[in-house]
C-alpha cells in the first residue's frame, strides 16, 4: 500500500505530532502546525493520534492510492474532490485503488491535514516521522514530498468510512484572529506605553511566516527602556544576552515586526521576546493566511491554564465523538 | 467574446514585474498564451510564478502591483 505523488502542492511535509526532547540541541519540536486537526484525521481513519500524515500549505497535492483504504481531511477549508467527485471535509472517506484525491482553491485557512489508514510510515528519526526540511531530518528523505514519490503506508486498523468530527467541533481562527499571550521576562525592557500599545494595535500576518515562524506588521515600533547594553548582548536595544527561545515565544528584532515561533524555530538566540502565546492558540496560528488581521490578548496565567484545559476537553470532545 | 477570471492558487503579495526595475510581464490590454507569466505571489519567502492559465485576446488586471490578496482571489481578466 502506498500513496503516489502526481503534484505535490506548495509544500507539502510529512509531520505527526513532533519531536519533543531536541529543542535544547537546537533540533525543533516539527511536527503538525495545527496539531489538533492532525490528531483529528488520524482519529477518523482508526490511526493512533500520533501517526503521521501530511501537511499542506496553501496548495493541496494531488495523490493516487495504490490500494483501497480510508483517508481523511481536516484542518483548512479547501474542497476535496475524490477523482473529480466532491467530498466532505473532516470526514472518513473511501478511496479505492487507483483513485485521485485533489484539492481546489483555499477558502479558509492555511493548512490541510490527510491522514490514510495505517499512518504513512517513513523511517522514525529522533522519535519522530516529522520532516525538519532545512535539517534534512524525518519524513520523506527529509525534504517535502515531490511528483514521483512514492509514500509507504503501514498497516491500516479497520477503519470505516463515514464517520466524521461533528460541526461544533471543527475549531478555525477567527477573523481578526485573537491570540492570547503572556508576557514573560523580558517585559520590563519596553517602555508602559509600547506594553500597552502593542496589544491595542491591529496586526497583520506577513506573507513571510512560515513553520519557523509567524511575522507580523501594521503595529507600532516598541520604545525600549534606555539602558546600557550588557556585556555579550548585541548594540541594539531589541538585543540581550543570548537565551533560549520557547515555542511559540515572540521575539521583535528592531522592535518592528514580532515573530511568533512555531514548530520549526531556531531555540536560541540575542533578540528580545515580548512574552509567549499560550499553548491553546499555537493550532490557530497554524491556520492563518498571510495578510489576516489579529490582536494580541494579554492573559495572566490563570488564564492561560484554564484555556489548556479548555483546549484538552475540546479534544477530549472529539475523541469521545469518534468512538 | 467570453470573458474569463484568472484567480490567484495562493495568498501573499502580488507583484506584477519579475523585478522592482523591469516592465510588467503584461499590461493591460495584452494578448496571453495559457503559459504565459502574469505575475508573481510572494509567500513564505519565495516568489511564485502565476500563469495565464488560457490564451486569451486580451488581458485586464484587477489586482495591483504589491496589493495583498488572499488565495482564490481574482487577478485578472481575459477576453477572447
Amino acid at each position: 500500500m502506498g500513496v503516489r505523488v502526481i503534484n505535490p502542492g506548495l509544500s507539502t511535509t510529512v509531520q505527526d505530532l513532533g519531536r519533543p526532547g531536541y529543542f535544547h540541541l537546537g533540533i525543533p519540536i516539527g511536527g503538525a502546525m495545527d496539531r489538533l486537526a492532525m490528531r483529528a484525521a488520524n482519529l477518523l481513519v482508526g490511526n493512533p493520534e500520533d501517526a503521521a500524515g501530511l501537511e499542506a500549505v496553501f496548495v493541496g497535492p494531488q495523490l493516487e492510492f495504490t490500494a483501497d483504504t480510508v483517508v481523511a481531511v481536516t484542518g483548512a477549508d479547501m474542497p476535496i474532490k475524490v477523482d473529480g467527485e466532491q467530498k466532505p471535509g473532516w470526514t472518513a472517506l473511501e478511496v479505492r485503488k487507483g483513485q485521485v484525491l485533489s484539492f481546489d482553491f483555499l477558502n479558509k485557512g492555511a493548512r490541510i491535514y490527510i491522514a490514510v489508514a495505517g499512518g504513512i510510515d517513513v523511517p522514525v528519526a529522533l522519535g519522530s516521522r516529522s520532516t525538519y526540511p532545512i535539517g534534512a531530518l524525518g519524513g520523506f528523505k527529509g525534504r517535502a514530498i515531490a511528483a514521483g514519490d512514492e509514500l509507504p503506508v503501514g498497516a491500516a486498523g479497520g477503519a470505516k468510512a463515514g464517520r466524521s468530527v461533528p460541526e461544533a467541533l471543527r475549531r478555525g481562527p477567527g477573523r481578526p484572529t485573537e491570540l492570547r499571550v503572556l508576557p514573560g521576562l523580558y517585559w520590563h525592557r519596553i517602555a508602559e506605553s509600547s506594553q500597552a500599545g502593542f496589544f491595542e494595535d491591529d496586526w497583520k500576518v506577513a506573507p513571510e511566516a512560515d513553520r519557523m515562524g509567524y511575522r507580523f506588521r501594521g503595529g507600532r515600533k516598541l520604545e525600549f527602556v534606555e539602558r546600557e547594553q550588557p556585556f555579550g548582548a548585541g548594540s541594539d536595544p531589541s538585543n540581550i544576552v543570548d537565551s533560549c527561545y520557547p515555542y511559540g515565544s515572540i521575539q521583535v528584532p528592531g522592535g518592528t515586526e514580532p515573530i511568533i515561533l512555531h514548530r520549526d524555530a531556531v531555540s536560541g538566540g540575542g533578540y528580545f521576546m515580548i512574552g509567549t502565546v499560550i499553548s491553546a492558540d499555537m493550532d490557530l496560528i497554524g491556520q492563518m493566511q498571510p495578510n489576516t488581521p489579529t490582536r494580541f490578548v494579554q492573559v495572566t496565567m490563570e488564564e492561560a491554564m484554564k484555556a489548556r484545559a479548555d483546549r484538552a476537553r475540546l479534544l477530549q470532545d472529539i475523541r469521545t465523538a469518534l468512538v | 467574446m467570453s470573458k474569463q477570471e484568472i484567480r490567484s492558487p495562493l495568498p501573499g503579495v502580488f507583484y506584477r514585474r519579475p523585478t522592482p526595475d523591469s516592465p510588467p510581464y503584461k499590461n493591460d490590454g495584452d494578448a496571453v498564451a495559457a503559459d504565459d507569466v502574469i505575475g508573481l505571489i510572494e509567500v513564505m519567502k519565495s516568489f511564485h510564478e502565476v500563469k495565464a492559465g488560457v490564451a486569451a485576446r486580451a488581458i485586464h488586471f484587477l489586482a495591483d502591483n504589491e496589493d495583498a490578496i488572499m488565495a482564490g482571489d481574482v487577478i485578472a481578466e481575459v477576453e477572447g
